[in-house]
């Protein structure tokens, strides 16, 4: 048990390592494409704080990501940078907000029926902007000036950028490993699995819901503030529900119930796009990269039902000839 | 507005409900009878409306037939399809994880789109109707309706007839309600749940391709068609209840009204409203207007 | 004079049109197990649920040690003293025995907003879980799987998971379903030692069990209570015989 932990952390640690080095190799378009990557693996970690954590299968986590990146573009002046130290925050709150809002109301549902009402908030936030002049509609808006804080952090310049969104991807990790083990975080444990027993114990499961829905729309808002800075640029297609499956597709992808498998699948599913997009390996059949997507995400379900994080586990099992299955049926 | 743009209007939504019912039907029954979350429905719907665009030709050169040709050859196309993707992929994903199934079918929608494009092409296209439908009939004074609208509205509302008739009247049908009221009822019953799994599957893959194909004359035929449908499908399928053929077709209408009018009548708001109708509802009945369970 | 811990006057729970419950009013001492006996559909499931709070009652008042409970949560009232377990398992089975056990506690000491401690490593909890997986005879198996527990042993952690929370009041909903004679033996024993600190309300469907350890019994039909008494007289009452216990 022990030294499956340190196995555990000794991996992060080597994947924060790497991307802490990464820069010094980095060309322009891989440090940009690794620095999205980033910010996707923050995006998928607070989804997995609902629906791996929690088992609040939540379908609108978009919506956190837009509007944080939409009062990250929104509150800063027309012709001047704004201060970091106030305009993150304000982002981030923004987003906990809404999500606090959408939280309170969607909660009183269950099952399918809250993942179609957490996918009805984001959509109306999605043609909110979408339809109405508020947010520049479709087009979206620009970020002229990134933020500053005085001379220290100046987000124009990439490798700083890189730096800046490493710091919250480790920052988010940290954050949330803890929090999944303090007292908060295993109650949310114990409501993924059996609620009833939970309410029965003693704990009003409802506030606790409420609060890890409004701590993830918060990291999600964070992720989006990033995500406007670094493109400078806002539209409503961060909003749409593409990008909700999407993440969800990652957490499944990386292995649900484990943080780093929201990493994992950031990194996979955003790989797994490039390799098939890339005309070097595919040549003209790289137009229809979502084929080799596509069946490689199925081939995945159909081999790795605990997916990414339970290569390891399936690769031993093999090898020592046992089913990789058998685990699995015992526990249940 | 006056009574035959009202008219007019009332025409269009009882058109875009009915054929919301045909698809939300399939999604429901596979999602109530088989427990799988079917992502890859809104794809069946774009299948059926490229086949109706890419058949046409084809058919016209096998059989020297016309439209009608193609809608049984397409439907019968979409039955085998069905049947194929039950068998091949679907049937080991009913003891998975809900999430399974998503990304399944999610892996399964950008297959399809691909293999579209890698057919047909990325072009939008139009499909004619046929001549005798081609025509429109006046309504009022300065206003007229396309014939071929209404004979939509005739064949999905036959349809809907027709399903309810199988559902309320055949073993078949009985089958199906206890199976999606009760799963463990109906295989103590000694009926095959595989093969009423693979006939209900199928029948809701021909059910949206079949959708997909008589919409096409009116909607055009495009790329990403699939998607805007599973969507708004998923939002009939929750308000009407899971499982629930009735609720379903409450909410296609009520989705197809809401639709219509808030365009005409709030085009800023239009895309927002379905979506603030199905909050409502789910807030006032967490559990659909019919719950099955 | 033994000391009402939990108290229902009157309770009635409507379905629609269906008369679940029926003006049932129930006391329960500490130091004694007051059983509730009566055929499927007799409303004894609904009337557990009712006085631990799942749902309220449609008429009816309850209190719970000497304060007005009607409108309680569940959760208040668990935090209140009252425990309660249930027919199926309610085990988290990917969890230790332990952790299953001292997640219970945590309710006792509620800090969701220390984020940055363990909450394995808190003393209160800890402490709790270790008394109740003691009394409840599972401190051996303590760092096993939850999941990998034999059915009996499940059973016992379904108590040892309310004992957690040191309850004054227990409500059990067939303890004793499924359970062979050595494990019914194990847990009739666990009962009698609860016994005297606890106020239990028992249902269940072994009868050889319910007469060994209870009390009183009170025996539902239809939603009502047709009898209430010591086992001596349930055993001759002639209307109980007629209706429910028949052959016995």
């Amino acid at each position: 048990m022990d030294k499956l932990f340190s196995g555990k952390f000794l991996f992060i640690g080597l994947v924060f390592t790497g991307l802490a080095l990464y820069p010094l190799v980095a060309s322009n378009y891989g440090l940009d494409l690794v620095a999205k990557i980033m910010i996707y693996a923050i995006l998928a970690m607070s989804l997995e704080l609902l629906v791996g954590s929690t088992g609040l299968i939540c379908f609108g986590q978009a919506a956190f990501f837009g509007i944080g990146a939409y009062m990250a573009v929104m509150l800063s002046p027309e012709s001047d940078s704004a201060n970091l130290l106030w305009l993150l925050p304000a982002a981030i709150l923004a987003a906990a907000a809404y999500a606090l809002f959408v939280g309170a109301l969607s909660l009183r549902t269950k099952g399918v029926y809250f993942i179609m009402v957490t996918l009805a908030f984001a959509q109306m936030a999605y043609y909110v902007v979408h339809d109405t002049k508020l947010g520049g509609g479709t087009d979206g808006i620009y970020l002229y000036f990134k933020p500053v804080l005085g001379s220290v952090i100046d987000l124009n310049d990439a490798k700083v950028f890189y730096f800046f969104t490493w710091v919250f991807l480790v920052w988010t990790f940290i954050f949330l490993a803890m929090l999944l083990r303090s007292h908060f975080g295993r109650v949310l444990a114990g409501i993924r699995i059996n609620e009833q027993r939970m309410r029965a114990s003693g704990f009003s499961t409802y506030p606790y819901k409420l609060a890890a829905f409004t701590t993830s729309g918060g990291i999600a808002g964070l992720a989006g503030f990033l995500f406007a800075v670094k493109d400078g640029f806002v539209n409503p297609e961060m909003m749409s529900w593409h990008l909700s499956g999407a993440l969800l597709i990652m957490i499944i992808l990386g292995g649900l119930g484990h943080l780093r498998g929201a990493i994992i699948g950031a990194f996979a599913f955003v790989f797994l796009q490039e390799f098939f997009k890339s005309s070097e390996i595919f040549g003209a059949f790289s137009k229809h990269w979502q084929l080799g997507l596509g069946f490689t995400i199925i081939a995945c379900v159909a081999l790795l039902p605990k997916g990414l994080v339970g290569l390891p586990e399936v690769l031993r099992k093999r090898l020592d000839g046992s089913r990789p299955r058998d685990a699995q049926v015992v526990l249940k | 507005m006056d009574l035959s743009i009202f008219l007019i209007q009332c025409l269009n939504s009882l058109q875009y409900g009915l054929l919301l019912f045909l698809v939300a039907m399939g999604l429901t029954l596979i999602f109530g009878i088989m427990g799988v979350i079917n992502l890859a429905h809104g794809s069946f719907y774009m299948i059926g409306a490229y086949m109706a665009y890419a058949l046409s030709p084809i058919v016209a050169n096998a059989f020297g037939g016309g439209f009608f040709s193609v809608l049984v050859v397409g439907l019968v196309l979409a039955v085998i399809l069905g049947y194929f993707l039950e068998w091949a992929f679907f049937s080991f994903l009913y003891d998975r994880d809900h999430l399974q199934q998503v990304l399944m079918t999610y892996g399964l929608i950008l297959v399809f789109e691909e293999l579209r494009s890698l057919l047909v092409g990325d072009d939008v296209h139009g499909v004619q109707p046929p001549d005798f439908l081609a025509g429109v009939i006046p309504l009022g004074d300065v206003m007229t309706y396309p014939v071929y609208r209404l004979f939509i509205s005739a064949v999905c509302l036959l349809l809907a007839l027709g399903m309810y008739y199988i559902f309320t009247r055949t073993r078949l049908g009985m089958m199906i309600r206890a199976g999606s009221t009760n799963r463990e009822m109906v295989q103590s019953l000694g009926i095959d749940i595989k093969l009423l799994y693979r006939i209900v599957f199928a029948a809701g893959v021909a059910l949206a391709a079949f959708a997909g194909m008589i919409s096409a004359p009116v909607s055009t035929v495009y790329p990403g068609m699939g998607s805007q449908v599973l969507i708004i499908c998923f939002v009939v399928v929750v308000i009407g209840g899971i499982g629930s053929i009735r609720g379903a077709f409450l909410a296609a209408m009520l989705i197809g009204f809401v639709d219509t009018f808030g365009k005409v009548l709030l085009p800023e708001a239009a895309g927002v409203l379905v979506y603030v109708l199905m909050a409502l509802i789910l807030l006032w009945k967490p559990d659909g207007l019919f719950k099955t369970s | 004079m033994a000391e009402t811990l939990l108290k229902g006057s009157d309770i009635t729970q409507r379905w629609g049109g269906l008369v679940a419950v029926n003006k049932v009013s129930i006391e329960i001492e500490r130091g004694s197990v007051h059983a509730v006996i009566g055929t499927n559909g007799a409303g004894k499931s609904t009337l557990i649920n009712i006085l631990s709070g799942e749902f309220p009652p449609t008429e009816g008042k309850i209190e719970l040690l000497g304060k007005e409970a009607t409108h309680w949560s569940q959760a208040k009232r668990a935090r209140q003293g009252l425990g309660r377990s249930y027919q199926r398992n309610t085990i988290f089975p990917d969890f230790s025995v332990f952790e299953n056990c001292r997640l219970a506690a945590q309710a006792q000491v509620q800090r969701p907003w220390v984020w940055w401690n363990d909450a394995q490593k808190c003393k209160q909890s800890v402490e709790s879980a270790n008394r109740a997986l003691e009394l409840a005879g599972l401190s051996e198996v303590k760092e096993r799987f939850a999941g990998l527990l034999s059915h009996g042993q499940k059973r016992q952690l379904e108590i040892a998971m309310c004992l957690a929370i040191q309850p004054e009041v227990l409500l059990l909903d067939e303890p004793l379903a499924g359970m062979g004679a050595e494990e019914t033996d194990r847990m009739l024993k666990l009962l009698d030692n609860l016994k005297a600190g606890h106020a239990i309300l028992l249902v269940e469907h072994d009868m050889d069990a319910v007469f060994r350890i209870a009390d009183r019994i009170t025996v539902m039909v239809n939603g009502s209570v047709i009898a209430s008494d010591t086992p001596e007289q349930i055993r001759v009452n002639p209307d109980v015989q007629t209706a429910y216990l028949g052959g016995h």
